[in-house]
C-alpha cells in the first residue's frame, strides 16, 4: 500500500512542485490550503506523513502540530515543518511541540525527498 | 646696671635702713636709761617720731616696687591677652626695665605669629582660588560635553549638569525639571537610579572599575540610555559604603537611533526573511524542471510560470528595500553648522588629494556659515571633480564662496567645453560610483539633504562654467555650537554647586535646618487685582531658585496665565500686561501643577507672601494641587530685622540694604529683587540669632503680632 503524505500550505507556488515531486515519488498525495483544512484533513485520513507550513492562515503550523500531538489517535503520523523563518529558536520550537523534522525555505528538493524516506522507514 | 649689682646695691639700702633706724632708737633710749637729764616722756615721743618717719620711708618704697613688680605686670597679663585675641595689637612698655624686656619679647612673639597668619590666609587664599578656578574648568568642560551630564549626592540631588543635561530632560511648560539642589528623581524613577548605585558599590567593593548602564523611558516617551559611575570621597569609609559620595550621569536620547535601528532591522528583516518563501519556490520549481525532464508541456508551463511570478516579485521587493534604505540613509543625515571659509580649506586639500588636480580658491567671503554634511558635500565635490578631469580633461578647478541673505553659494568653477543638459543630469542622478568615490547616493540626494540645490552654468565669453552649489545659511552665532551660557561673561557659571556634596536630607528635619542651606524659590505674582475671593486671578507668575546662598537666575519659572476673565484697566497699568499678551496663554489648572513641580523641596519666599499665598490656596480645591511648603516672607522678616524703620516696601528694603532694581512689575523682575534682598537679609538675620527656619519663621511671627498690636 502506498504510504499517504498531506501537504498543508497556503502557497501555490511551492504547493505545485511538491506535489509533483511527492507524486513522482510514488506518494498518495493530499492538499490542504490553511490550518483549519489541515487538521481535518488530519484527523479524517491519517496520513503517514504531514508537511507542515508554519505560517498559514487560521491556525499556524505550530497549533496544528500541538494539536496533533494532544491526540492520541494520531499517534503514527509524522510531522515535517516546512517553513521560511530561518531563525534557530523557532526550529526549536517546532522540535519541541512534537515535530519529527524541520526544514528551512529554501530546500533542495533532493533533501526534502531523502528526509520525507527517512521519516517514513521509522515506523 | 647689672642684676646681680642691683641685687647687692638693694641689700646695701635695706641695711642701711636699718642701720640707720637702729641707731636713731638707740640715740633715743640711751640717755633714758643712763637716767639722763630729759624727762621720761620725751624718749617715747621721739621713738613714736622715728617710727612714724620710718613707715613713711617704708610707704614710699613699697608703693614704688608694688607699682613695678605687681601691677606692671598684670597690665602685661591683660595686654597679652588682647594680642592673643588679635595678632595686629602691641605691648607697650610698662614697668621695670626687665620687664620692659619681656614686653620685647612678646611682642617679637607677636610679630612672628602675625606673619605666620597672613602667610596661611594667603595660602588658604591661593588654593581656594586654584581650587575655584579648577571647579570652574570642569564646570566649562562639562558644559562644552555633548552629552547631558549631571553630577548628583547620594540623595540624588543635583550638584553640576550641563546645558544639554537641561535640553534634553526639560519638563516644557515654565519650569525646568533640573537644577541645582533638585532631586534627579524628579525625572528619573528613584528605584532605577539606586539598583543602579547598588551595583556600582558592589563593584567597588570587590575592587573592580565600577559603572552601570541603563535604558530609561522618560515620562514624555523618549528612550534615554544612561552610563552610572561613582563619585568616591578621599576619606574612605562614609556611610554610602565604598566611600561614596555621589554619582555622575551620563546620558544620551537615543529615541531617534533607537528607532533608525528598528527601521533598519525591520527592513533587513523583511528582506532576508520575506526572500526565503520567495526563493524556496523557484528553487523547487527549477529543481522539478531539471530532475523530470520527460513531464508535459502543460506541467512544464506551471513550473516556468512558478519561476517567472516568483522572480518579478523577489525583484519587486529589493527594489523596495534598497530605496528604504536610501530614504532611511537620508534621515540620519547630520547636519552641521561651519564656516564656509573652512569648509573650503578643507575642500581644497581633500579635492586635490583624492582626485590628483590641483584646486585653486578664488573670492571667498569670510563671513558665511552654512549648514552642510560636510563629509558627503566633499565626496560631492571629488566625484564631480573627478569625473571632469576624466570625461572632460580639466586640469584645475577652482573654488569661491558668496553668500545673500539666506544662503551660501559656493562655487566649483573650471574651464572647457559646454556640457549638455543631459550629461549634467546623468552625473547629478547617478550614484557617486566613479574611481574612488563609493557612494549609494546621487549628487542630487546629496543636495536635498542639505535642503540645498545644484545647477550648472556657463559664461560663454570667459568660457569658464561652474557647478553652483546652493547651501542654507545659518547665522555665526548658531553655529558656534550646543552651549548656550546665558549668565554675563565672566560671570561664575551657575551649573554647578559642589558645597551640595554636604547636604545631608537625613541629618536635620527642615525646621532646624540652617537657612543658609536650604533652597528656596522666591516667586511673585501679577493679578487681576487685589481681592481673590471676590474673582480676581493670577495673570503671571515669576519665580526663582536660591540654592546654598546663590540667587539662580538661570533657572526661572516665568510663565503668563489667561485668567479667563476681563483685565481691568487700572490694574493694566501696574503690571504693564494687557489683554492681547493672555491670548493663547494656558489658564491656571495648567500653571499650578508645573509652578508646583518647579516649587518642589524647597521653601516658599515671597513679599507679603500672605497675598500671593491667598491667590494660590484658593485655587486647591480647584486644580488638587497644594501649595504646603514653608513659607518666609521678606516683609516681616524686614520688620523683624528693622523695627523702628517706617516702611517695609520692596523698593524700600532694597534701597536699604542696596539691592539694585531693575524690572520691577513683572512677577520675574520682582522675585528676583525679592531673591535678592532675602540673600542680604540673611547674614543680618544670623546677626540676631535667627539662623534656623524656626527661628526665622518665629522671628517673623513676633514681628507681625507686633505690626497689628499698634
Amino acid at each position: 500500500m502506498n504510504q499517504k503524505i498531506l501537504i498543508a500550505d497556503d502557497e501555490q507556488n511551492i504547493v505545485i512542485s511538491v506535489e509533483f515531486l511527492m507524486k513522482r515519488e510514488g506518494y498518495v498525495v493530499s492538499v490542504a490550503g490553511d490550518g483549519e483544512e489541515a487538521l481535518a484533513r488530519i484527523r479524517a485520513d491519517k496520513p503517514d506523513l504531514v508537511l507542515l507550513d508554519v505560517m498559514m492562515p487560521k491556525k499556524s503550523g505550530f497549533d496544528v502540530c500541538q494539536e496533533v500531538r494532544a491526540d492520541p489517535a494520531l499517534a503514527g503520523v509524522r510531522i515535517l515543518m516546512l517553513t521560511a523563518k530561518g531563525r534557530d529558536i523557532e526550529v526549536t520550537k517546532g522540535l519541541a511541540l512534537g515535530a519529527d523534522a524541520y526544514m528551512t525555505k529554501p530546500f533542495s528538493t533532493k533533501a526534502l525527498v531523502e528526509k520525507v524516506r527517512e521519516l517514513l522507514a521509522q515506523q | 646696671m647689672t642684676a646681680a649689682k642691683k641685687l647687692a646695691l638693694a641689700t646695701l639700702a635695706a641695711a642701711l635702713a636699718i642701720a640707720i633706724l637702729l641707731s636713731a632708737a638707740a640715740l633715743i633710749l640711751l640717755p633714758a636709761a643712763s637716767g639722763g637729764t630729759g624727762g621720761a616722756h620725751d624718749p617715747i615721743a621721739a621713738l613714736v617720731l622715728v617710727g612714724m618717719v620710718a613707715f613713711a620711708i617704708a610707704f614710699v618704697t613699697l608703693r614704688e616696687l608694688h607699682a613695678q613688680f605687681v601691677r606692671a605686670p598684670l597690665q602685661l597679663a591683660d595686654e597679652a591677652r588682647v594680642i592673643v585675641g588679635d595678632s595686629a595689637r602691641r605691648a607697650r612698655p610698662v614697668g621695670s626695665a626687665e620687664l620692659r624686656t619681656v614686653v620685647a619679647a612678646l611682642n617679637a612673639l607677636a610679630e612672628r605669629r602675625e606673619a605666620l597668619e597672613r602667610d596661611v590666609a594667603a595660602e588658604i587664599q591661593r588654593s581656594q582660588s586654584a581650587l575655584e578656578a579648577d571647579r570652574n574648568r570642569l564646570a566649562a568642560l562639562v558644559s562644552e560635553l555633548r552629552q547631558s551630564v549631571v553630577v548628583c549626592n547620594l540623595d540624588g540631588r543635583i550638584i553640576l549638569y550641563n546645558q544639554r543635561a537641561r535640553e534634553e530632560l526639560s519638563g516644557g511648560l515654565g519650569g525646568e525639571p533640573i537644577g541645582l539642589g533638585r532631586s534627579l528623581y524628579a525625572v528619573f524613577e528613584r528605584s532605577l537610579i539606586a539598583y543602579a548605585l547598588e551595583r556600582v558599590v558592589r563593584d567597588l567593593e570587590r575592587a573592580e572599575t565600577a559603572s552601570a548602564e541603563f535604558v530609561t523611558a522618560t515620562r514624555d516617551g523618549r528612550l534615554l540610555r544612561g552610563h552610572l559611575a561613582p563619585v568616591a570621597s578621599q576619606e574612605t569609609g562614609g556611610e554610602g559604603g565604598a566611600g561614596v559620595t555621589g554619582f555622575v550621569l551620563l546620558f544620551d536620547d537615543i529615541t531617534a537611533s533607537f528607532e533608525t535601528e528598528g527601521r533598519r532591522d525591520a527592513l533587513i528583516q523583511t528582506l532576508t526573511e520575506g526572500s526565503r518563501g520567495p526563493l524556496g519556490n523557484i528553487r523547487a520549481a527549477a529543481e522539478m524542471l531539471a530532475t523530470y525532464p520527460d513531464m508535459g508541456g502543460q506541467e512544464r508551463e506551471r513550473f516556468l510560470a512558478v519561476i517567472r511570478s516568483e522572480a518579478e516579485g523577489l525583484s519587486a521587493r529589493v527594489e523596495q528595500s534598497a530605496r528604504e534604505y536610501a530614504r532611511e540613509l537620508t534621515v540620519r543625515w547630520p547636519l552641521e553648522a561651519m564656516r564656509g571659509a573652512d569648509l573650503l580649506s578643507v575642500a581644497v586639500a581633500r579635492v586635490a588629494g583624492r582626485t590628483g588636480v590641483p584646486v585653486k580658491i578664488e573670492e571667498v567671503d569670510e563671513c558665511v556659515w552654512l549648514k552642510v554634511d560636510s563629509f558627503s558635500f566633499l565626496q560631492v565635490l571629488c566625484y564631480l571633480t573627478r569625473r571632469l578631469n576624466d570625461e572632460y580633461g580639466v586640469g584645475e578647478v577652482r573654488l569661491a564662496l558668496s553668500g545673500d541673505a539666506d544662503n551660501a553659494c559656493l562655487d566649483l568653477v573650471f574651464q572647457g567645453t559646454a556640457m549638455s543638459t543631459e550629461t549634467v543630469m546623468n552625473w547629478e542622478l547617478e550614484p557617486m560610483h566613479h574611481a574612488g568615490e563609493d557612494s549609494p547616493l546621487s549628487v542630487r540626494e546629496v543636495m536635498q539633504r542639505c535642503n540645498g540645490e545644484v545647477w550648472y552654468q556657463r559664461q560663454r565669453a570667459s568660457y569658464r562654467a561652474a557647478f553652483r552649489f546652493l547651501l542654507p545659511r545659518v547665522p555665526p552665532r548658531e553655529a558656534q555650537g550646543g552651549t548656550i551660557m546665558t549668565g554675563e561673561r565672566g560671570s561664575r557659571p551657575e551649573f554647578y554647586d559642589f558645597d551640595l556634596f554636604r547636604w545631608s536630607e537625613r541629618s536635620h528635619a527642615l525646621d532646624d535646618r540652617p537657612l543658609a542651606e536650604l533652597a528656596f524659590t522666591v516667586f511673585d505674582t501679577e493679578t487681576t487685582g487685589l481681592d481673590p475671593s471676590a474673582g480676581d486671578e493670577i495673570i503671571q507668575i515669576g519665580a526663582t531658585r536660591i540654592v546654598n546662598r546663590r540667587l539662580l537666575k538661570q533657572e526661572v519659572f516665568d510663565q503668563l496665565v489667561d485668567p479667563r476673565r476681563s483685565l481691568p484697566e487700572a490694574s493694566v497699568k501696574i503690571h504693564g500686561i494687557t489683554p492681547e499678551m493672555l491670548w493663547g496663554q494656558p489658564d491656571i489648572a495648567t500653571v499650578l501643577p508645573a509652578f508646583r513641580a518647579f516649587c518642589a523641596d524647597t521653601v516658599l519666599v515671597a513679599h507679603n507672601a500672605a497675598f500671593d499665598m491667598r491667590f494660590l490656596q484658593l485655587k486647591e480645591a480647584a486644580t488638587g494641587v497644594v501649595f504646603d511648603l514653608p513659607v518666609l516672607d521678606t516683609l516681616l522678616l524686614s520688620a523683624a530685622l528693622h523695627p523702628n524703620q517706617e516702611s517695609h516696601r520692596l523698593e524700600a528694603i532694597a534701597e536699604r540694604l542696596g539691592v539694585d532694581i531693575i524690572g520691577r512689575h513683572t512677577a520675574l523682575g520682582d522675585a528676583i529683587v525679592t531673591g535678592e534682598v532675602f540673600l542680604k537679609m540673611l547674614p543680618l538675620l544670623a546677626d540676631k540669632g535667627i539662623r534656623t527656619l524656626r527661628e526665622a519663621r518665629e522671628a517673623a511671627k513676633k514681628s507681625y503680632y507686633a505690626r497689628i498690636s499698634y
